[in-house]
């Protein structure tokens, strides 16, 4: 074959391409890496834990159960040295496939409390997020709004309920709580009633905004959604009600993580841990308004004094209805939730 | 990398042994017999096995969740997909095919500039039009809000969160895949024969019904396959929606209960979908195979319209592009520029350049690996045994008709599975083929793109005659001379267009990149998806914008070079 110009130019653009190809994986140095199923904000107290320790993180972005699986898949190869996600189910799943080491640590176990982390110390959860009931204050008063969740199956409610659809992991952990409080066939029942009543909505944002304009009455939400509203109009006209304070207390959700099983750096993934659960408290969840975790780390002042801080929260285990899940997405197929 | 030149060279090596065989088969049997095969089926195997991987789990069927899929969403999810389906392909092929016709036969006020604008929507990825649609049209948008001002709350409006407003959706980013190739086949296979047909007295209608329609109709049935299949793989879109596809159940299986193996069984029905919508695209085509032996002729001939008729075709093109393109796009400039002068900004701008890079990184090098194989695959079917390349080439086409996310573990338990072989002979994969490498990301890419790909080059391939290739052969030439002087000048236009189309959808690819990127390799779709996860739309705006600026150039390439007059 002969060496024209152009086949020079190919052959120099394959082997610049193949080059590149290689330089860029990984390599094994000490650096830390975190898979990373929660993206808001992270950027920041990464770089913050990088100065105040001096260890290097590289991390790594997506979707929780892909992000899991792709632990999984790799096995003893994976580079993750902590999984970071935004719902209890899937901390307790990978927890159940093996993909955590347990850690024994007085720092996390003073910092985060007991129902926010895995009996066996797989896992700790870092910001808490609580699902509960808004409503639009011109339509309702704050009195004729629902108390619970319970109450939003019955048929007063009909056409009246803007819900998330049931593909949505805060959906399905809020259902897996009610199966933990009422068993399966009243949790059918309930969430039967949702079926009938709500109008199903993709995102919680869409839901505020159709309580907003009146679309609906009241909705089913996280609240730091309502409270980045709040925080572009403070009078966003959608007003907050924790749900069931006079019984178990309204649903709360962790964004958390543990050490991968198969970490290079299991003592310096635990600092992050730790890090996480002190330090790393207000950088990690003041931009998305969440409530931390660490009950001695004040929440930040929208929240704070929009929402409050002392409401009765539910206190069942966060691994409960983390491995409640998939009974969650079952009973929701069969209410015809969808 | 490595697997694709060494395919080619095998390919390459084979030509001497076997030069002298005498012809045989029905085909151009000779030189390169095996090594073609051989190629064809290395690239089949290759694209098979990570689905493989996953299809196993098949073979130990999970009943008890069949059983309760079927009692609950299934019925729903079949009957749901199979109209989405239905709907996107009638609507991509009436509006794709519909236009083609319009600027090739028509002359109107802006015909010209039409031609290639209408290929402007192929630049913007179907998640972005979703949300974009929704928070536009939707129950809480602009739109709405003004209506009920005007009519009151309970004023009826379509509903837009249903089947009709996916379908409607999908159908305006999809259309130009049909458009493309249907004026393509107008002016490279029509225009000659339609000359002919008129010259031998047919009218103008008879022309175009009876010569114009069935040069056109196997274009046509390609472009809707590759639409179907896009559409049967899309998850993000049909979710904003609020459309239960067979798709979105393999998801929720899969992300909700942890089932994999039930996923993945679910998911055969995916395949299955696909197989069905394979095999229409095949009786669409009918038997016949149009070559083109002439040089084109001076094509058809464009009617100018005038008056209401002119005023017709002129708004029909305004409203589209407004619908498909303009509209959305104005939307997106208008909220970047809400996003840049506010406080928050657009979180991470300051990677930009990173992002960019690597999503072009990504896209030449999948754009490389798929028009190689495809080229290799598509000269395959002239030269190798017909009945093994066929059946290469459909497998690897199949790829297509996987949702990305399935692709992607897939190809990470191959490549564990790989290594572990290698593993017990004592040797090691390099650091470069392991799972969150560059390379096997690409291989991901290229499992799941070959399909466009192939189906451009074929097409192309299939406009060169088989007296051509016989003349090339007779006077000597290898196989692989022919392909080289012969086949690949021949099909220039059809592998700018597999290029475009391959590297258009290779940017705008999400889930396979969101699950097996490297570290710190971000990529523009990533960025969108990390804002548009949580929900945070506007500032998604100007990611979104930057998708569709660098998929514009490509897109405007092609557009530029089917304007020309000869191929």
């Amino acid at each position: 074959m002969q060496l024209t110009p152009r086949r020079i130019a190919a052959l120099g653009l394959t082997a610049g391409l193949c080059m590149t190809a290689v330089g860029c994986s990984g390599g094994d140095d000490d650096t830390l890496r975190v898979y990373s199923g929660r993206h808001y904000g992270i950027e920041d107290a990464f770089a913050q834990f990088t100065d105040d320790t001096g260890i290097e993180v590289e991390f790594l972005t997506g979707n929780d159960a892909e992000l899991r699986e792709r632990i999984q898949a790799e096995g003893d190869d994976t580079d993750a040295d902590a999984y970071i996600t935004v719902d209890a189910g899937n901390l307790a799943a990978a927890a159940e496939q093996g993909l955590f080491q347990p850690v024994d640590s007085p720092i996390l176990d003073a910092a985060i409390p007991a129902e926010l982390s895995d009996p066996e110390g797989r896992w700790f959860g870092f910001a808490v997020r609580v699902r509960t009931i808004v409503y639009n204050p011109d339509l309702l008063s704050a009195d004729e709004a629902p108390d619970t969740y319970e109450e939003l199956a019955d048929p007063e409610w009909k056409g009246r309920v803007c819900m998330r659809v049931p593909d949505n992991v805060y959906q399905q952990s809020l259902v897996a709580s009610l199966i933990s409080a009422h068993g399966e066939e009243d949790a059918l029942r309930i969430v039967t009633g949702w079926a009938d009543n709500a109008e199903l909505i993709g995102n919680d944002v869409l839901i505020l905004e159709s309580v907003a304009d009146g679309l609906c009455e009241v909705g089913l939400t996280n609240h730091y959604y309502l409270a980045r509203e709040y925080e572009e109009n403070p009078d966003f006209p959608v007003a907050l009600k924790w749900a069931n304070q006079a019984d178990r207390g309204v649903h709360v959700n962790v964004s958390g993580g543990g050490v991968t099983a198969a970490s290079d750096q299991p003592e310096q993934a635990q600092q992050f841990l730790e890090w996480l659960a002190t330090d790393g408290q207000d950088i990690l969840v003041a931009a998305n308004h969440e409530y931390p975790a660490n009950a001695d780390v004040a929440a930040e002042p929208l929240i704070a004094d929009r929402f409050g801080t002392e409401f009765v929260r539910d206190e069942l285990n966060a691994s409960v209805f983390g491995s409640l899940n998939p009974d969650a997405v079952r009973l929701m197929d069969e209410a015809g939730y969808r | 990398m490595t697997t694709t030149l060494h395919r080619e060279d095998t390919a390459s090596d084979e030509p001497a042994p076997t030069r002298e065989r005498p012809s045989v088969s029905r085909r151009f049997v000779g030189g390169g017999r095996t090594g073609w095969t051989l190629a064809a089926l290395v690239a089949a195997v290759l694209v098979a096995v990570p689905v493989l991987m996953l299809a196993a789990s098949i073979l130990t069927p999970s009943g008890d969740v069949w059983a309760q899929q079927w009692r609950t969403r299934l019925p729903g999810e079949l009957r749901n997909t199979a109209v989405l389906l239905v709907g996107v392909a009638v609507g991509t092929v009436v509006l794709g095919a519909g236009m083609a016709w319009l600027v090739s036969a028509y002359r109107f006020p802006g015909s010209k500039q039409f031609g290639w604008m209408l290929i402007l929507p192929l630049a913007m990825p179907s998640y972005i039009l979703g949300f974009l649609t929704l928070s536009t049209v939707g129950r809480t948008g602009p739109v709405q809000d003004w209506w009920r001002e005007q009519f009151g709350r309970d004023a009826w409006f379509p509903d837009v969160e249903s089947l009709g407003g996916a379908i409607i959706t999908f159908t305006l980013v999809m259309y130009p895949y049909v458009y493309l190739l249907a004026r393509a086949a107008l002016r490279d296979q029509a225009s000659g024969a339609y000359q002919a047909a008129r010259t031998l007295g047919a009218t103008r209608a008879e022309a175009s019904r009876r010569i114009v329609l069935p040069l056109v109709r196997p274009a046509v049935a390609a472009g809707a396959a590759i639409v179907i299949m896009e559409t049967l793989t899309d998850f993000a879109t049909v979710t904003y929606f609020g459309v239960d596809t067979v798709s979105v159940g393999v998801f929720q299986i899969w992300r909700g209960t942890y089932d994999r193996d039930a996923a993945s069984e679910i998911a055969t029905l995916v395949l299955a979908f696909a197989l069905l919508a394979i095999g229409l695209e095949r009786v669409a085509r009918g038997r016949a195979r149009f070559a083109q032996s002439t040089a084109a002729g001076a094509g058809i001939e464009p009617i100018r319209l005038r008056g209401g008729r002119a005023v017709l075709a002129t708004g029909t093109c305004v409203l589209l592009l407004l619908a498909a393109f303009v509209g959305p796009v104005l939307r997106l400039v208008l909220w970047a520029i809400q996003e840049q002068r506010s406080v928050r900004g657009t979180p991470q701008i300051d990677q930009f350049g990173d992002y960019l890079a690597n999503s072009l990184q990504l896209v030449v090098f999948t754009v490389v690996v798929c028009i190689t194989v495809a080229v290799v695959l598509a000269n395959a079917q002239r030269f190798g045994r017909p009945r093994l390349t066929r059946f290469s080439t459909r497998v690897t086409a199949m790829g297509y008709a996987v949702p990305g996310p399935v692709v992607a573990i897939g190809v990470i338990l191959a490549v564990v599975g790989f290594d572990e072989l290698l593993g017990r002979v004592g040797l090691e994969l390099p650091g470069a083929v392991r799972t969150g490498s560059l390379l096997i990301l690409v291989y991901a890419y290229a499992v799941r793109f070959l399909a466009p790909g192939l189906t451009a080059v074929e097409s192309g391939i299939g406009q060169v005659s088989d007296e051509v290739t016989a003349s090339a052969r007779t006077l000597g030439a290898t196989t692989l001379e022919t392909a080289r002087r012969v086949h690949l000048p021949l099909t220039r236009s059809a592998l700018l267009a597999a290029t475009v189309l391959v590297g258009v959808d290779a940017l705008k690819e999400l889930p396979i990149v969101l699950l097996l990127r490297p570290f710190g390799f971000d990529t523009l779709p990533v960025w969108v998806y990390l804002l548009a996860s949580e929900s945070r739309f506007q500032q998604a705006a100007l990611p979104s914008l930057s998708i569709i600026a660098v998929a514009l150039l490509p897109v405007a390439l092609l557009a530029r070079r089917l304007d020309r007059n000869e191929p």
